[in-house]
């Protein structure tokens, strides 16, 4: 084989506020992850190995949200070490789980949880990694999808934009040949919304999408809460519904996600 | 050509010959069957499979199966799925490209599944959408090498409708519900009191040779007659119509409508409409490489006007908004089709209604737009009127 090597590019993975799931998906690659090792030096992996090689880092993976001011130091740090910096997962990318702090009250949980609340620092929100610096990918779902991970990885071995349509669920879903479980069964489902990536898991076992992949490229919220509704779904359960895996993320995109283009 | 084709009647047994017989010819049997509260089309083993039954209460963004007391196979309407799943599958390799030991590249065209078709239930629109799509993916000079393939070697059987839904349309724009070509058996469903039984039509040689192999009796006139009956009873039960106007110049005409705003507050852009749509034949192509960087692998898969990657140029999509996006859409379907390929692109299956989450309905829609475009050139007459009033001595 004559493929040309240049110096190997070197990896970094990283781990702010989060469950530790996405970074499993990546060792989760098995038979890939060997031809991995052969084609990058992953340097830093603490998951994976004790031994971490200093920056900089050609590709950096980060999971987790920023959730305290250590967070939101590291991470300069990280960017600062990483030619480029991809995030992985709804934590990563919109603040996760965790970002249901960002609709409560941070004090009176630290002061109810804790048997010391001054030992514990936090910040008052989880924040998605792009609210920090700047991030050159972002790969979504809780957790992200093994595919799409050694598509991001490989394409940008290759030099080449990956392949991540960011279209609706549904495109998936009706590819896949899912009888639609809003239209045929009246279940709330958040697939015209989020963004593709899963392969439409959840309308294949008849539940609705959760919209764990945060969403798509083109949201209309206005139009489906209608739906929801119908569903039975009130305003507070409509509410949970959208916010369980990418807080705020939903509430604030519009339909209009860039200006026409006239001839 | 033949003499004269074949017209015969086949009770339940003959009907599970027919479909014997064609597996036993080496086809894999596509037809309607129940699953998750829907019609589905899936591989049948056995007429038994078929939706006996079932029937489907449909609305625009809603569908449910009903029971039917009659036990009839073929009562239903349109599923989510048309037969392009079958000839246009979602997603299809095109080719493999492998660096050589002496580091050169090698691009071979991917070898493809050729499965032997027999469609088992194909409505007469979408007989039509079939015709369609043959004109779009195996005429002219770009041709889809799987799709001939694949279609070339289909056997049709067409299920005249005898019970449409509430989402169809097919009079309004000429593609059913009978089924006149395009077909090599095409069936109509009886159940009355001489029993559950299937007028046959063969509509081609193999058609013809078909039936001789399947226990069946001759047509009598009675049996004949019912059938065309209950096709023409179907004709005045449509769900729907489209406007009766010429849709190709009112869609051209209505470029600049307010309508469009309307319809895009409404509409997810969730692409629904156009993967349901038995004519929509759009497909993307991406490149994936392995991790080794010495296999490469260019994709086919289905995508949508709807997709803003779909009309990515540099810098951006050209249809950004959701108001272009539904533009296209109905504008390509109603309109511009004809003059890509002489025809328009809708049959009147209603599945775009059907399975649109919000329900959004394109007779709705083409309505509104004539309306709109009515009212429009009213007013421009009434001006015109006025100014010629006012210039009057
Ligand atoms: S089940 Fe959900 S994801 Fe699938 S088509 Fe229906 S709305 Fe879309
Ligand atoms: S018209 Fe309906 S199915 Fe089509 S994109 Fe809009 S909401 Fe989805
Ligand atoms: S546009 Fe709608 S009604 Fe017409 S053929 Fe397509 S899915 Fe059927
Ligand atoms: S309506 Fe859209 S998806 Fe369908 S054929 Fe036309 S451009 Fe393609």
């Amino acid at each position: 084989m004559s493929t040309p090597s240049p110096a190997v590019p070197t990896l970094a993975v990283f781990k702010l506020a989060s469950c530790d799931g996405c970074q499993l998906t990546l060792l989760d690659c098995e038979d890939e992850f060997l031809a991995l090792a052969g084609r990058v030096r992953i340097a830093h992996f603490p998951e994976a190995s004790s031994s971490v090689d200093p920056g900089p880092y050609d590709l950096g993976l980060v999971e987790g949200s920023v959730t305290t001011p250590d967070d939101a130091r590291r991470i300069r740090e990280i960017r600062a070490q990483c030619r480029v910096l991809v995030t992985i997962g709804a934590c990563a990318t919109a603040g996760g789980i965790q970002a249901l702090r960002n609709f409560a009250d941070v004090e009176e949980f630290r002061r109810t949880v804790y048997a010391r609340p001054d030992y514990i620092e936090t910040l008052a929100t989880s924040t998605p990694v792009s609210a920090h610096v700047d991030v050159d990918f972002e790969l979504r779902g809780c957790p992200i999808d093994r595919g799409q991970l050694l598509e991001v990885l490989t394409a940008f071995l290759a030099g080449r934009k990956p392949d991540v349509p960011n279209h609706s669920v549904c495109f998936e879903c009706k590819r896949r040949g899912t009888v639609c479980v809003t239209v045929a069964h009246g279940t709330p489902c958040l697939g015209p919304v989020t963004h593709a990536g899963c392969g439409a898991i959840c309308p294949a076992y008849g539940r609705g999408c959760y919209g764990c992949f945060g969403p798509s490229g083109s949201v209309n919220l206005p139009a489906l809460i209608p739906l929801l509704h119908r569903d039975g779904l009130d305003d507070p359960a409509t509410e949970r519904f959208l916010r369980t895996f990418n807080a705020a993320a939903f509430d604030t995109c519009d339909n209009e996600s860039g200006k026409e283009v006239r001839p | 050509m033949s003499e004269r084709r074949t017209t015969a009647v086949l009770d339940r047994t003959g009907l599970d010959a027919l479909v014997q017989v064609l597996r036993a010819r080496g086809r894999t049997v596509i037809g309607p069957t129940v699953r998750d509260g829907a019609v589905v089309l899936a591989d049948l083993a056995t007429a038994e499979e078929l939706p006996f039954g079932w029937g489907t209460e449909v609305e625009a963004g809603r569908y449910r199966l009903v029971p039917r007391a009659d036990g009839a196979a073929f009562a239903h309407t349109t599923g989510p799925q048309s037969w392009k799943a079958f000839l246009h599958p979602e997603r299809e390799k095109v080719w493999d490209a492998d660096r050589t030991a002496d580091g050169r590249l090698s691009v071979a065209e991917a070898p493809r599944a050729r499965p032997s078709y027999a469609f088992l239930g194909v409505r007469p629109c979408d007989l039509r959408a079939v015709a369609i799509q043959d004109r779009v993916l195996a005429g002219g000079r770009y041709q889809d090498r799987g799709y001939r393939e694949r279609r070339a070697g289909a056997f049709l059987i067409a299920a005249e409708c005898t019970e449409p839904g509430a989402t169809c349309f097919c009079v309004s724009m000429g593609s059913g519900p009978g089924a006149d070509a395009g077909f090599d058996l095409a069936l109509t469903e009886l159940v009355d009191e001489t029993g559950h039984r299937f007028h046959v039509r063969a509509g081609s040689d193999a058609g013809d040779e078909l039936l001789a192999e399947v226990p069946h009796r001759p047509a009598e006139p009675e049996t004949q007659a019912a059938a065309r009956d209950a096709v023409d009873a179907a004709r005045e039960r449509m769900g729907r119509a489209m406007p009766p106007v010429d849709l190709r110049t009112l869609l051209g005409d209505s470029l600049e409508a307010d309508r469009w705003d309307d319809v895009a507050a409404r509409c997810l852009t969730c692409g629904n409409c156009t993967m349901v749509c038995p004519t929509c034949f759009c497909t993307t192509t991406e490149e994936i490489t392995d991790l080794t960087g010495d296999h490469a692998e260019r994709w086919q898969r289905w995508d949508s006007c709807f997709d803003l990657d779909f009309s990515y140029l540099h810098g951006g999509p050209v249809r950004a908004s959701a108001r272009s996006r539904y533009r296209q859409w109905l504008t390509h379907k109603l309109s511009t089709w004809y003059e890509q390929f002489g025809s328009s692109g809708c049959v009147g299956c209603g599945r775009c209604i059907t399975w649109c989450p919000v329900g959004i309905d394109i007779t709705e829609e083409a309505s509104a737009l004539h309306d709109e475009l009515a009212a429009r050139l009213r007013r421009h007459d009434q001006e015109g009127e006025n100014g010629r009033k006012e210039s009057e001595p």
